[in-house]
């Protein structure tokens, strides 16, 4: 028996499932038509934005890369894969003290890593300018390595230290009564068991770094040093009349990040999730 | 102790010196150049108050915050809701990867995207607005001074409300289901069910997020560099980009040093809220 209000409800359905998938549709699209200019000619992208490119011209990609997009890509991932570690192994060792070593003004120590949760990087800028040129590091790899980690340990800490707070106080018991010290303890046994956070966190940093424009655009200005968000807006400034080449140099940037996020979906929402105060 | 060092020392040379000094450098008349420094006392302040432009960004600040309030908190938490009431959880998890997928992206690729998308020779949104028939509202968007502002907000609505979408949907998965079985079967809709059951067990997050999104918004710097650099005619400027073009292009250290106080002070009431609201006893089921 159809009742009028299933029916209603049957509606209701459909139209949500419409209007969902439709918003899919509508949020992707820019992205889509972002990689598609990258193949066309600029003639084609004034004539109808729409229309799919006659020849793909994948050249285009190609004249991105050699007109620095190739040396910003470079300087991305040694900057991210640097950050990365620094942040997560300084935060795993900070965590790991916190949780699981008895030391002085614990509680202390862990509220001034956990404040520098609340720190915009704003606030902190004009004097680290100043810090940097007094310490030769302004314009330097030095200079993003340092404060990319400094400005992520804080969150980073916050998620591995709620993870090893889980894990139960018997395994370092074991671990000491087989006459491990505290380093092999670390290494050995409460490292390898946070591997979930630890690739969350990973992840979460990688995203992070890859993506910063503040410390990069201001504390790099030579073309070498500079990472794909920086340099993206120099191909912008300098090549701004031959559009397909931006737009593939833009799907450069975007590309690995989008592929990183859908490989590693599930540590991604952990740490994302459990970041915003689970 | 040596396990928290790094830690401790990283944070407190880079983070905390720093804020520190930059109260130090509000006080200051400091030309970068020749490195004249001398002691104004309030006066960066008294400037502050009286300088248009900068109540201008913080206008624009807060329209940042009200309206991504509404997009990525409201607007997400009902996304949210609907998408995981839908039968099929592979059309769940795909609706929830291709909504965050803007997230994954730099701010300065998203910036550049939309600075596109409202090019009024080349760009979408004037085209689809002529194919609808709506040509009459096609526009130079970013280039006139009442509305670029909102293209460069709209944009990050785009960017950013799948982010939320993404954990409010977490936060709505914890919710026991039997909770809602049990609401169907005594005949409560959904409408009603999304009100007196996720909305009040979601609270804590909703907040949080509210939190996040506010303390976000005053910190917006990347995307109007890239899309008006605050233009035209200082329109679109934000806290951030008032700081930058103050102390890097006007040369007034000290005068950014006191806009950056102003956002610690903002940013610094936002974070005790949410630090109070995260030490508030979660609801129990």
């Amino acid at each position: 028996m159809v009742t009028r209000t299933s029916v209603l409800m049957l509606l209701g359905r459909v139209f949500v499932q419409a209007f969902l998938v439709a918003l899919a549709i509508v949020v992707i699209y820019p992205l889509l038509w972002m990689l598609l200019n990258g193949v066309k000619s600029n003639s084609e992208l004034f004539a109808n934005p729409f229309a799919l490119p006659e020849t793909w011209r994948w050249e285009n990609y190609v004249t991105a890369w050699n007109r620095g997009v190739g040396d910003y890509l470079t300087t991305s991932v040694l900057v991210t894969v640097a950050s990365t570690v620094a942040t997560v192994l300084i935060s795993a060792w900070a965590a790991y003290g916190l949780t699981r070593v008895k030391i002085p003004f614990n509680r202390t120590i862990l509220i001034l890593i956990l404040a520098g949760l609340m720190l915009a990087p704003t606030v902190a800028l004009i004097p680290l300018v100043k810090m940097f040129q007094a310490l030769g590091l302004y314009n330097s790899f030095w200079a993003l390595l340092i404060l990319y980690t400094a400005f992520r340990v804080p969150f980073t800490t916050f998620l591995i230290r709620a993870y090893m707070l889980d894990l139960p106080l018997e395994v370092d018991e074991a671990a000491a009564v087989d006459g491990a010290s505290k380093a092999r303890a670390f290494w050995q046994v409460i490292l390898p068991m946070c591997r979930p956070i630890i690739i969350s966190t990973i992840l979460l940093n990688v995203l992070f770094t890859w993506n910063e424009y503040l410390f990069a655009m201001i504390f790099t200005s030579g073309g070498a040093l500079q990472t794909l968000p920086v340099g993206l807006t120099n191909l912008m400034a300098k090549h701004g009349t031959d559009y397909p080449v931006v737009f593939a140099g833009m799907a450069i940037a975007a590309v690995p990040v989008i592929v990183l996020f859908f490989a590693g979906q599930r540590y991604f929402i952990r740490g994302l999730a459990d970041g915003v105060g689970k | 102790m040596v396990w928290v060092l790094p830690a401790v020392l990283l944070l407190c040379i880079f983070c905390y010196l720093p804020l520190v000094q930059n109260l130090g450098f509000s006080l200051l008349k400091w030309d970068i150049y020749s490195g004249r420094q001398t002691f104004v006392g309030a006066d960066n302040y008294l400037k502050m108050v009286n300088d248009p432009i900068f109540w201008k960004s913080l206008l624009n600040n807060t329209l940042y915050a009200g309206i991504s309030i509404l997009f990525q908190v409201f607007g997400a938490l009902v996304l949210a809701a609907l998408v995981e009431g839908l039968p099929s959880p592979r059309l769940r998890g795909a609706l929830r990867a291709i909504y965050f997928v803007p997230s994954a992206i730099s701010l300065t690729v998203a910036g550049l995207l939309f600075y596109f998308i409202y090019e009024p020779r080349m760009g979408i949104l004037n085209a689809a607005l002529e194919t609808l028939g709506l040509g009459n509202f096609t526009q130079a968007w970013l280039g006139q001074e009442n509305t670029a502002i909102f293209g460069i907000i709209a944009m990050s609505q785009w960017q950013g409300f799948g982010y939320c979408t993404l954990l409010f949907a977490v936060a709505l998965q914890r919710i026991p289901s039997e909770l809602f079985e049990a609401a169907s079967i005594d005949g409560v809709g959904p409408v009603r069910r999304f009100f007196s059951i996720s909305l009040p067990l979601v609270r804590e997050m909703s907040s949080l997020m509210m939190i996040v999104t506010v303390s976000g918004a005053f910190q917006v710097f990347n995307e109007v560099m890239v899309m008006t650099t605050g233009g035209p005619n200082n329109s679109s400027q934000v806290l951030g980009t008032w700081l930058y073009r103050s102390g890097f292009v006007r040369n007034d250290f000290g005068y950014a040093a006191a806009i950056a106080t102003a956002v610690f002070v903002i940013t610094l009431v936002l974070a005790v809220l949410q630090l109070r609201l995260a030490k508030r006893r979660r609801v129990e089921w």
